[in-house]
């Protein structure tokens, strides 16, 4: 079931359009902000809701890089892989975050607090190699600036 | 990003910014109130008051603008083409494309961020011209602080009366929503982007029919970049003359172009269409880091063929990079420089590309991903004779007309161009086994 936020959220979006499809993206970044990733479960409470099948919603959910089909951590790091930030040091970005969370593109670190995902071009290539972490974008990165940055989340959970 | 409103250009000319004079970095954009005091929405008040629609059409054709998004169509014409009085089907839509992915690029971001009312105001008057009933921004989801601005904008310009019923007091309403995506390349394909807009998976649709006369529900639609967009307000407030008069060649208007890549100074800057690719990289860019050399330069974005130090001084507008064998695309340039190896660029490139197939046609599903790993042998020095041979299949059987949309014909660009200008560097990744930059 839907709770009663998830819903009223999904329902305001909903007046954006004549049809109840077109809210099915916004649906599952609803349910995904409130539950952390998109379940099977909360899959089926969302197409009950807006009357679409579980299998055509799931073939609209895992069609878009942003949609977790899978759990994530506490938070996601989503480090671009794009050409420019190729050129300017994300394979040595990337080794470093490897090393760091001792775990590989994704997958989750073992305490629950960070997942690593690469994602296409950030829009911010002057300013490569970048990543966002939740919502937040962090640019002119290099490996010390990363450190500072994890710590600085790990910081805010405690 | 410093500038002055107008300066001197290297040439003596003085340089217009109408598209970044509001933008002050690091700032808040400016408010409604503060865009109108700097002589924004008197373009709607103007059109709304004293304009027909065809009116608008009309001189954005004069004024010579071209889609900024990357395929550089006539503005008018493709407004022209929508169906209009009092038989058209209705709703008729007007869409912003800020789905701004393409690699290398980032101007559509400078704008959104910089001054959100511009766009808004470029919008009221591109659906007017076109009698939409409904606008849409389809804005890429990462593009957070952008969202935060726009729904501000928006929220703004509803309580000022230039969204909603009767704007302004006048006979034309148009309602206008922020729509965020959720990650996926294609969907700055317009046709996908419709697909996505309707709650579906963004697979491109046929042309014929054309989104103006089938678009969103089957409805007439526009698609246009936002660039393009943020110039409409400048052309129907100072005219197709003047706005002919700010670039240096036929096409009309300003460009944002952008560099990136190890240059000395990375960004974008407002400057007219046409400047040379050599004033861009050298003067606003300050040229290669120092102990770097130019190798090439993808002109418009990653689905732009490379063009190489031969081709500095030519004109960067549509007709002249398309001469040179590139395509002017976004306009934001991404540097190759001596020290990067240029198949381990293209590699990363076609596994974007090949990443973000949508599925839907097999050129595109089945030979991106061929390409990607071909390319991965040829940098773990495991590539055979023949294999250049190949890839050149590839970019013949996935070329323009072979496939679905332009996703793959475009993915293609940086393969040829790279064979064509570096066969070296691939023959010796063969050759000697390995990548002599790992």
């Amino acid at each position: 079931m839907l709770t009663l936020e998830e819903r009223q959220e999904i329902t305001a979006e909903m007046q954006h359009y004549p049809q109840k499809q077109a809210a099915c993206i916004e649906a599952l970044k609803v349910v995904q902000r409130h539950r952390g990733w998109v379940s099977d479960a909360g899959l089926r409470d969302i197409a009950e809701f807006l009357e679409m099948t579980p299998d055509e919603l799931d073939g609209i959910a895992t069609f878009y890089n942003l949609v977790f089909r899978k759990p994530v951590g506490r938070h996601v790091v989503l480090l671009c892989s794009s050409v420019s930030c190729w050129i300017m040091g994300y394979d040595r970005l990337r080794q470093h975050f490897i090393g760091r969370l001792g775990i590989d593109l994704g997958e989750t670190s073992p305490d629950g607090q960070f997942t690593l995902l690469p994602i296409p071009c950030l829009g911010t290539c002057d300013h490569a190699p970048a990543l966002i972490i939740d919502d937040a974008l962090y640019r002119d990165l290099d490996p010390q600036r990363c450190d500072t940055i994890l710590e600085m989340y790990r910081e805010a959970g405690r | 990003m410093e500038q002055p409103v107008s300066q001197p250009s290297p040439s003596g000319r003085a340089v217009e910014r109408p598209l970044t004079k509001n933008i002050r970095p690091g700032e808040e954009p400016l408010s409604l109130r503060e865009y109108e005091q700097a002589g924004g929405y008197q373009a709607v008040r103007t059109a709304l008051g004293s304009l027909s629609p065809s009116e608008v059409v009309d001189v954005v054709k004069q004024a010579n603008l071209r889609g900024r998004g990357g395929a550089g169509f006539p503005t008018g014409v493709k407004w022209s083409l929508v169906p209009m009085g009092d038989t058209a089907p209705r709703p008729k839509y007007l869409i912003a494309n800020a789905d701004e992915m393409e690699p290398g690029t980032f101007k559509d971001r400078l704008l959104l961020e910089g001054d959100p009312h511009q766009l808004l105001e470029g919008m009221i008057l591109s659906a007017y011209a076109i009698q939409a009933d409904v606008a849409y921004i389809f804005l890429r989801w990462e593009y957070t602080l952008a969202a935060t601005r726009l729904r501000r904008a928006i929220a703004e310009a509803y309580d000022h009366h230039y969204l909603g019923r009767h704007i302004r007091g006048s006979d034309y309403s148009l309602e206008l929503y922020l729509h965020t995506s959720a990650g996926r390349y294609i969907c700055g394909e317009e046709t996908a982007l419709l697909n996505a807009l309707e709650g579906k998976r963004a697979t491109p649709r046929a042309k014929p029919p054309f989104p103006q006369v089938s678009g969103l529900w089957g409805k007439p639609t526009v698609v246009q970049n936002v660039e393009t967009l943020c110039n409409v307000p400048h052309i129907v407030h100072r005219g197709a003359e003047w706005y002919k008069s700010l670039s240096y060649t036929d096409d009309g208007g300003t460009k944002i172009y952008g560099v990136s890549g190890k240059v000395k100074r990375p960004g974008a800057w407002e400057l007219p269409m046409g400047t040379p690719l050599r004033e861009i990289l050298e003067e606003h860019a300050g040229g290669l880091r120092d102990g770097l050399t130019l190798r090439g330069v993808l002109p418009g974005g990653a689905s732009t063929d490379f063009l190489v130090a031969e081709h500095l001084d030519i004109p960067m507008d549509y007709a002249a990079v398309q001469k040179a064998g590139s395509r002017l695309g976004t306009g934001t340039l991404i540097v190759l420089d001596d020290q990067t190896c240029p198949v381990g660029m293209v590699h990363n490139l076609e596994r974007f590309f090949a990443q973000e197939s949508c599925g839907w046609c097999t050129p595109c599903r089945e030979g991106l991903p061929w390409t990607a790993q071909l390319l991965q042998a040829l940098e773990d020095g495991q590539g055979q004779p023949g294999d250049l041979e190949r890839l050149a299949l590839h970019t013949q059987f996935l070329g323009p007309g072979l496939t679905f949309c332009a996703l793959a014909p475009g993915a293609m660009e940086p393969l040829q161009s790279a064979l064509r200008y570096f066969r070296d560097d691939f023959e010796q990744h063969i050759r000697d086994k390995k990548c002599p930059w790992r």
